[in-house]
């Protein structure tokens, strides 16, 4: 496999608008090799009419929606809007409230992964998730790299694991900075780093897609510019899905942009056409700041 | 002038009332830092005067007196088979042999009849072991340091009666009297003379009691721990079994002493006085005490984790006991250290399923007929016997510093896996 040698510190797209401008800028690369329309591609998964109650409360009502393979798929909206609570249940991360409850059919390769037949062990190895806040391990870089494939049993020898580890470490651009301290702990790395470790850890069990759940929003902005840059070079490669509360972020990553609101998917669309060209009110009230 | 200008900040924050409410302040917070200091110190003497005490009392325990003794084997009627004492029963052969008569009428020549009250039961037990050390002994003439009798030690000790400091002071003027280290207090057990007595039996009775309460209480506490908070569904069952435990860690120990009576003996005929049925009983008082330690410790482990650990697919028990349980881990211990703790110093259960027995041999297993360090501190402090005062004092020393030795164990364990995030 290729490695990637080096990573510049800030990404290409440096282009900001002040925040009370209409519209936000789109990065030229965001929509450039997106020509092709979206009835013509494979969905990797697909949401069909999705709910999920919290108790008797209803946080997400019918959506639905698909996640391509080689596309970066942004979910926006104000808090509480129910776009984590959508991401969560792409890996039925929300198994684990006791009061949660998810109707509706969700595919990945057309395998219903709601149902009982689905091992949610290997859903979520399939389906990589990284969080909100850097979590790593209190254990060592390489222990929190190396344990979604030993749990997995995914090397045979301890080279073969050296090579995940160094692998996923390198694809998360954090290699050069770690690899003379591996041992250390993870938790003792700055938030950036923690981060890309975290989307390291991710990665080396091999996902197919990966969910990033606001995975800046705890970083300064050079620590972001780097996480934004990993997410271009992932691109491609595993099919990714992101929350973000940072428009100017969604604008930049994604090809594909999801409006969420009130437990609604308002509009779902291209990131240059949603940005430049809102088809409903709602989220253009939204993206130019007026309300969220 | 101040009163008319509220918008001017100059002013409101020198005010008469202003500058009050700081002086306020600040005598409350020296009130709170002088209370808090009294508390510590309060808390400080109370310490050391029971460190002093005990110390000072105690200290006499560890050592004893003896006297010279010049025996002339011909001339007592001792009566030892020279083949027998060298045989395999010697032992045997020599504690059916009248060896205090022998003492005595050896005293009665060197000190006249005052000496028949000098020695007891410890010194028997040293010519016992002298003459089995040194068989040629018997039959010739020798001269040896043997342990006083109770009341002897206690009058050089400066406490006994009128006549038996008169013994003392005559022994004195012979330089016929030394003080010793009491080693037979550490590797002996209880006995009806204060000068023989050991708490070699006790420690062992409670070493093997707190042995089969740890290996009981422990597994069976953390397993029930990490059920709870990690596995079992939110329902009225769990709260009912929730509540049932928080009560049981307040239920007096004497009733768990009553449990172990009716359970262990009268349904399940284990053995009385055994340190298996003790620390069955004391295993029951302390596995909700570790349940309590380590629900709370396990809730204090960040959910963030957890989510990390799902969320490369580890299964919910893999999450468990790779990342929960290491993490909640030092909790745990702490509180089991707290468990454990307890139970040494308990004495009250143990009463009621018989370990409060007069026990002269140290147990050899855990079935066997034991007392516990608490119970014979409470058994030596009923005593009539003057000599047994500083034995109490001294076993509690012994007590404390075993309890000391576990604690540092429990803290080098939990300190070495802490880990830091």
């Amino acid at each position: 496999m290729e490695m990637k040698e080096k990573m510049p510190i800030m990404p290409v797209e440096r282009e900001r608008e002040p925040q009370f401008t209409p519209l936000i800028a789109v990065s030229a690369s965001a929509g450039a090799e997106d020509t092709s329309l979206d009835s013509a591609r494979q969905p990797k998964m697909r949401a069909d009419k999705v709910s999920v109650f919290y108790g008797d409360k209803q946080a997400l009502r019918d959506v639905s929606i698909n996640i391509y393979d080689d596309l970066v798929t942004a979910f926006i909206g104000p808090s509480g809007c129910g776009k984590s609570t959508f991401l969560r249940c792409l890996n039925r991360m929300n198994d684990t409230i006791p009061t949660a409850r998810v109707t509706g059919r969700i595919t990945l390769d057309d395998q219903d992964i709601t149902g009982a037949g689905m091992d949610v062990v290997q859903l979520r190895a399939r389906v990589g998730m990284v969080f909100q806040k850097p979590n790593p391990f209190p254990k060592s870089i390489y222990d929190n790299v190396a344990y979604g494939p030993r749990i997995h049993g995914l090397s045979t020898s301890r080279s073969e694991l050296d090579g995940i580890v160094e692998r996923s470490l390198k694809r998360a651009g954090l290699w050069d900075e770690v690899k003379d301290r591996l041992q250390e702990s993870g938790t003792a790395l700055s938030g950036g780093q923690q981060q890309r470790l975290c989307i390291a850890r991710a990665i080396a069990v091999d996902p197919e897609v990966i969910l990033m759940d606001e995975p800046c929003s705890a970083l300064d902005p050079i620590a972001t510019a780097k996480i934004e840059e990993l997410i271009h070079e992932l691109r491609g490669r595993y099919a990714i899905a992101i929350v973000t509360h940072n428009m100017q972020q969604a604008a930049r990553v994604s090809q594909r942009t999801a409006f969420y609101h009130l437990g609604e998917l308002v509009e779902y669309g291209k990131t240059s056409e949603m940005f430049t060209n809102p088809r409903q009110q709602r989220t253009q009230d939204y993206i130019t700041g007026r309300y969220g | 002038m101040n009163k008319a200008a509220p918008s001017e900040p100059s002013g409101r924050w020198t005010d008469a009332a202003m500058t009050r409410r700081v002086r306020r302040r600040y005598a409350a917070e020296a009130i709170f830092r002088g209370a808090g200091l009294a508390a510590i110190t309060l808390s400080v003497l109370f310490l050391a005067f029971l460190l002093w005490s005990m110390a000072s009392k105690g200290v006499g325990g560890f050592t004893r007196y003896e006297a010279q003794l010049p025996i002339d084997f011909a001339k007592t009627d001792l009566f030892l088979d020279p083949a027998a004492i060298r045989g395999p029963d010697a032992r045997s052969a020599v504690a059916g042999a009248d060896l205090s008569g022998a003492i005595s009428a050896a005293a009665k020549a060197a000190y006249g009849p005052a000496g028949t009250q000098l020695f007891g039961d410890a010194a028997v037990d040293r010519l016992t072991d002298a003459i089995l050390a040194n068989p040629n002994l018997v039959g010739g003439k020798t001269s040896l340091w043997l342990p006083v009798a109770s009341k002897i030690d206690v009058a050089a000790k400066g406490e006994g009666s009128a006549a038996a400091e008169k013994i003392v002071a005559g022994l004195e003027q012979g330089h016929a009297l030394r003080r010793t280290f009491n080693a037979q207090f550490l590797t002996g057990a209880d006995a009806t003379d204060p000068t023989a007595v050991g708490v070699w039996g006790a420690l062992k009775g409670s070493v093997y009691t707190i042995l089969v309460t740890i290996l009981l209480a422990f597994p069976v506490g953390v397993l029930a721990a990490i059920y709870l908070e990690e596995f079992a569904p939110r329902n009225r069952w769990t709260d009912a079994i929730e509540v049932s435990i928080n009560n049981l860690a307040a239920v007096p120990s004497i009733i768990f002493g009553l449990l172990g009576l009716a359970v262990f003996l009268d349904v399940m005929n284990l053995p009385r006085s055994a340190p298996l049925v003790g620390g069955l009983t004391l295993a029951l008082m302390t596995f909700p005490v570790i349940v309590i330690a380590g629900r709370n410790a396990i809730k204090t482990v960040p959910p963030s984790i957890r989510d990390a650990a799902l969320g490369v697919g580890a299964s919910k028990m893999q999450v468990t006991f790779h990342h929960v349980l290491p993490l909640a881990l030092p909790g745990i211990l702490t509180g089991t250290i707290i468990g454990v703790a307890r139970a040494l110093g308990e004495t009250a259960p143990l009463l009621m399923i018989g370990m409060r027995a007069f026990v002269a041999m140290p147990p050899r297993g855990v079935s066997d007929p034991a007392t516990v360090l608490p119970v014979q501190i409470f058994l030596w402090s009923d005593e009539v016997d003057r000599g047994f005062i500083e034995k109490t004092s001294a076993a509690i020393i012994v007590l404390l510093l075993f309890m000391l030795l576990m604690n540092g164990i429990a803290i080098y364990l939990r300190n070495r896996f802490e880990r830091r995030w």
